[in-house]
């Protein structure tokens, strides 16, 4: 390992289907103040920004540039990293390249999308090939719907469990003042009554066969910022420092038509790497805490089997013994996760931050109640990309 | 900080042209595997890579995907840089000194054939103020360059003798789009882009790739090419919005300069750098950046190229590749940029070696009338 | 431009207009044989993996799990397997025609026998009973075909 380092502070805006009232470089800038006070440091302190987001969701090339008088980076080192649906734990994860290195001592990361700026869904095609995919592909609802296809074809899964995936995490968000998502009539109800509730209603539509509305994610306006400290610096910033004892990404796959549509073999590939790096060997038992990237519903099923956190076909058995509910062995989003709030650059920073605020203990009303000292973070992103990034309490060896 | 422990090993570059038929894919396999032949090893020994592209040029969202295998992405991490492939090797020396990495594959591709220039570059404005004014690369240009001839009293007759210089020095590159014997009146005579910017004045659109290996120490031994050790990386942004900017006063690119000498101990650029290798999109920013550089005093751009000492054979020889103006291949150019250095230290630069060039300056630029500055100083 | 009459303090509503990016996109020249192949005789051509032996639908100049360059082309059988799918009924502009796409269609990944990979295309079918994981599919085409992959009218279930 180089340099190590830790997360020493974090911001975000609420989550909101439009905020009209502020530019995109306006509303990076609400994260960076966000991020900036919460480690107690001026924008002077920075040594780097990167920052990351989807060029076509709002229009803008060359965002890095775009944004320096939000981001802070006029007169500093920035550039931009983009990687899709994991643009925001690329960013976090160059981030942390940046420190690791020695080139730099406190870097900001910043991932920022605004949504409502222009057509999610003809946005997300252009990521299919253009002779190949694009001409019968529909955005990520088309895509997903395809993976759950499979999913309850190998292994029997239902719309219930799919549904029960929803339930917890629109139950943990509201608990979080920052998810765009806040279902108040959801507060207080029994998991079961609620699954019931979705299956049942006629106002939750089909999308494409199988996923209906409650299986999405929302499309989200917001901004999020990290900052990354050097060891030496970092327990001068934090009380608690959430360190980062590995990270790893893998992405195989230049066409839909490629993937072994059974299994996500790069989120397994990734999340095995970084599994060996900090020796963890039963990862149900050691890691405590989880901010999954999980853009649908049956994503919380069969992607926990690819992480390692139960064997195949088993996710719906996890998820209904209450294993990752708030109070379960494994807490799964606390935040509310990516169902709850999608801003699509932003949400893998938001993961690899409310990661971090489980370690520091800084997470308030969605603080889990067991000791936090290792937490994990996923990216997932087109054609399969994976980022992941385990934190610590403990700095690694 | 000191730098030593990241040196470029191997190198590669597709020719650069309009209209090439290959895919991203095939360009990209191209330059990859031709860095990995210079650099004496195979896929098998880079453990791990950054993809250089942009969504708009490429006319796709995540525009990396398409080169995944082509870059040798399975089952390695891997990201991705959006800007100019120089930011792309500044990430990939982060990670080669993370310590998680030994060597490191950067590649960097575009097709500029595919899509429009100026609306491409159209993009990189602000929306509400000033897309709707049709502003693009080469008119936000035209108002820098307007801007440092009031500023210096260079004129056009001195960007001209840049473009002569540089598409002269193209003629001796066998990767280059546009080398050409001309004269300051053919660039003078040459058609009207955006007063005082002539055809002359601007790069070519091209087609390309380029890819570099990078190794730290441990990583060494996987690989049988002379290292060109990075001595010196520097890179820094200034403001976005033309009016907030001095447009003729390069501070980024000063503040990045000074940096890198100081990491690669230099304290005279001009005279202890053997070659450097300039982002010279337009022909008037080459003089700009003599001055950013440090190679000219302020205003004193001009004075620097009449004076020869930039010229093939001068005191110190800028763009002896042809630069920009002679093969713009967006996103990649930078990366070429630093491929040419390399080049150039190791004394394989052929028939555009500058003899006995030890210590060489690469440079690239991302953002409107190069916002942001990246420089590495590289040696044998 | 317009000015929210409910809220005078809301600010003006700014459309920068649409944003319109053309591109001239490259057909590899095994992509090109692909789809002559299908133009001209109605029949599919993969690439073959000199290393691995692995065949690529749609064909693409690298293996990825070799990093190996790939030139040779087979032929695989214009039937297959359904290896994923869906029923698709949101409607949603495609921003390749601006047009929205009609609704429902069924849309799955089918894997060409003889092929290890792919290829994603329009079901005739949005039976939820017919269109399943593992179905087995035949290509219908075009009678007049251009060389697009469109030249494929979709598949349709065959069993």
């Amino acid at each position: 390992m180089g340099r190590r380092a830790a997360i020493v502070g974090f911001g975000q805006t609420k989550g909101s289907s439009s905020r009209r009232d502020v530019t995109g470089v306006e509303l990076i800038n609400e994260a960076v103040r966000a991020a900036l006070a919460d480690a107690g440091l001026g924008i002077g302190d920075i040594d780097a920004v990167v920052i990351g987001n989807m060029d076509h969701f709002e229009g803008v090339n060359y965002v890095d540039m775009w944004s320096v008088e939000g981001s802070g980076g006029v007169m500093k080192p920035v550039f931009k990293v983009t990687t899709g649906g994991t643009t925001g734990t690329s960013v976090a994860i160059s981030a942390y390249y940046h420190v690791a290195s020695g080139m730099f001592d406190r870097v900001l990361a910043i991932g920022w999308e605004k949504n409502s700026e222009s057509d999610t869904t003809g946005a997300i095609i252009t990521a299919y090939d253009p002779f190949w995919e694009r001409p019968n592909m529909a955005g990520a609802i088309g895509g997903l719907a395809v993976d759950a296809s499979r999913y309850m074809h190998d292994y029997g899964a239902t719309e219930r469990d799919g549904a029960r995936v929803t339930v917890r995490e629109r139950l943990h968000a509201l608990n979080n003042p920052f998810a765009h998502l806040q279902q108040e009539w959801m507060r207080g109800k029994d998991a079961v009554f609620l699954v019931d509730a979705l299956v049942a209603s006629k106002e939750n539509k089909v999308l494409a066969y199988p996923l209906r509305m409650s299986d999405m994610c929302p499309r989200t306006d917001a901004a999020a910022a990290l900052i990354f400290a050097a060891e030496g610096t970092a327990e001068k910033i934090a009380p608690i420092p959430a360190w980062v004892l590995a990270v790893a990404n893998r992405h195989n796959f230049v066409y839909y038509g490629d993937l072994d549509w059974s299994r996500n073999e790069t989120l397994e590939a990734a999340a095995k790497k970084v599994f060996a790096t900090a020796g963890i060997r039963e990862p149900l038992k050691e890691v405590d805490v989880c901010e999954l990237y999980l853009p649908y519903s049956y994503a919380g099923l069969a992607w926990m089997e690819s992480i390692g956190f139960c064997g195949p076909g088993q996710g719906p058995q996890l998820l209904w013994d209450g294993v990752t509910d708030m109070d379960g062995e494994l807490p799964v989003n606390p935040s509310g996760g990516v169902m709850s709030s999608n801003p699509i650059g932003a949400t893998g920073i938001i993961r690899v931050g409310e990661a971090a605020i489980q370690i520091m203990r800084k997470a308030g009303t969605r603080q889990v109640g067991k000791d936090v000292n290792v937490a994990m973070a996923t990216g997932f992103g087109g054609c399969y990309w994976a980022d992941v990034m385990l934190l610590g309490r403990k700095k690694p060896v | 900080m000191k730098m030593e422990e990241v040196a470029v090993v191997g190198a590669g570059q597709t020719v650069f042209g309009f209209d090439r038929k290959e895919t991203f894919e095939e360009l990209v396999f191209e330059a990859a595997t031709a860095a990995l032949s210079d650099a004496g090893g195979s896929i098998g020994d880079i453990d791990n890579i950054v993809t250089v592209s942009n969504d708009f040029w490429d006319g796709r969202t995540i525009s990396s995907m398409s080169v995944m295998s082509a870059a040798g992405s399975w089952n390695k991490d891997i990201s991705t840089v959006e800007g100019d492939g120089m930011f792309g090797a500044v990430y990939g020396m982060m990670r080669t000194l993370s310590g998680s990495f030994d060597a490191t594959l950067v590649v960097a591709h575009v097709k500029g054939s595919e899509g429009r220039m100026n609306l491409i570059t159209n993009g990189m404005f602000d929306p509400i103020y000033q897309r709707p004014l049709g502003i693009d690369a080469t008119i936000s240009a035209a108002l820098q360059a307007r801007c440092y001839m009031e500023r210096t009293g260079a004129g056009e007759e001195d960007f001209a003798r840049v473009s002569v210089k540089n598409h002269g020095n193209g003629l001796r590159n066998p990767h280059a789009h546009l080398g050409m014997e001309i004269t300051i009146d053919d660039v003078m005579r040459s058609r009207k882009i955006s007063d005082p910017l002539k055809l002359y004045d601007c790069s070519p659109v091209s087609d390309g790739a380029a890819a570099i290996v990078l190794s730290n120490r441990r990583g060494l031994k996987r690989f049988r090419q002379k290292p060109a050790w990075i001595r010196g990386a520097a890179y820094c942004s200034d403001s976005y919005t033309l009016g907030y900017r001095d447009l003729a006063d390069p501070r980024a690119l000063r503040a990045a300069a000074q940096k890198a000498y100081r990491m690669a101990g230099i304290a005279n650029p001009l005279k202890e750098l053997d070659a450097a290798e300039v982002y010279d999109a337009y022909s008037y920013m080459e003089l700009m950046w003599y001055e950013g550089l440090g190679l000219a005093a302020e205003g004193k751009g001009a004075e620097l190229l009449r004076s020869g000492a930039t010229e093939t054979g001068g005191e110190l020889p800028v763009n002896p590749s042809g630069g920009t103006l002679s093969a713009h291949p967006v996103l990649v150019a930078g990366l070429v940029r630093l491929i040419e250095a390399v080049l150039q230290v190791r004394g394989d630069a052929g028939r555009r070696q500058v003899p006995g060039a030890k210590r060489a300056l690469a440079h690239g630029i991302n953002g409107p009338c190069g916002q942001c500055h990246a420089v590495m100083i590289v040696e044998a | 431009m317009t000015k929210d009459k409910k809220n005078p303090n809301e600010l003006l509503y700014i459309t920068s207009g649409e944003m319109y990016q053309p591109y001239r996109y490259t057909l590899s020249s095994l992509s090109g044989r692909f789809l002559t192949e299908i133009k001209e005789k109605k029949k599919f051509l993969g690439v073959k993996c000199p290393e691995c032996g692995r065949v690529y639908v749609p064909p693409r100049a690298v293996c990825g799990r070799c990093y190996a360059r790939m030139n040779e082309m087979v032929q695989v059988s214009d039937e297959g397997e359904v290896v994923a799918c869906a029923i698709v009924e949101f409607g949603f502009v495609d921003p390749s025609t601006g047009i929205e796409r009609p609704v429902p269609y069924g849309t799955a990944f089918i894997r060409l026998d003889g092929a290890d990979t792919a290829l994603s295309h329009f079901l005739d079918c949005v039976d939820r009973e017919k269109l399943k994981v593992g179905a087995r599919v035949r290509a219908v085409f075009e009678e007049e075909r251009t060389g697009s992959i469109m030249d494929i009218k979709h598949f349709e279930v065959i069993d």
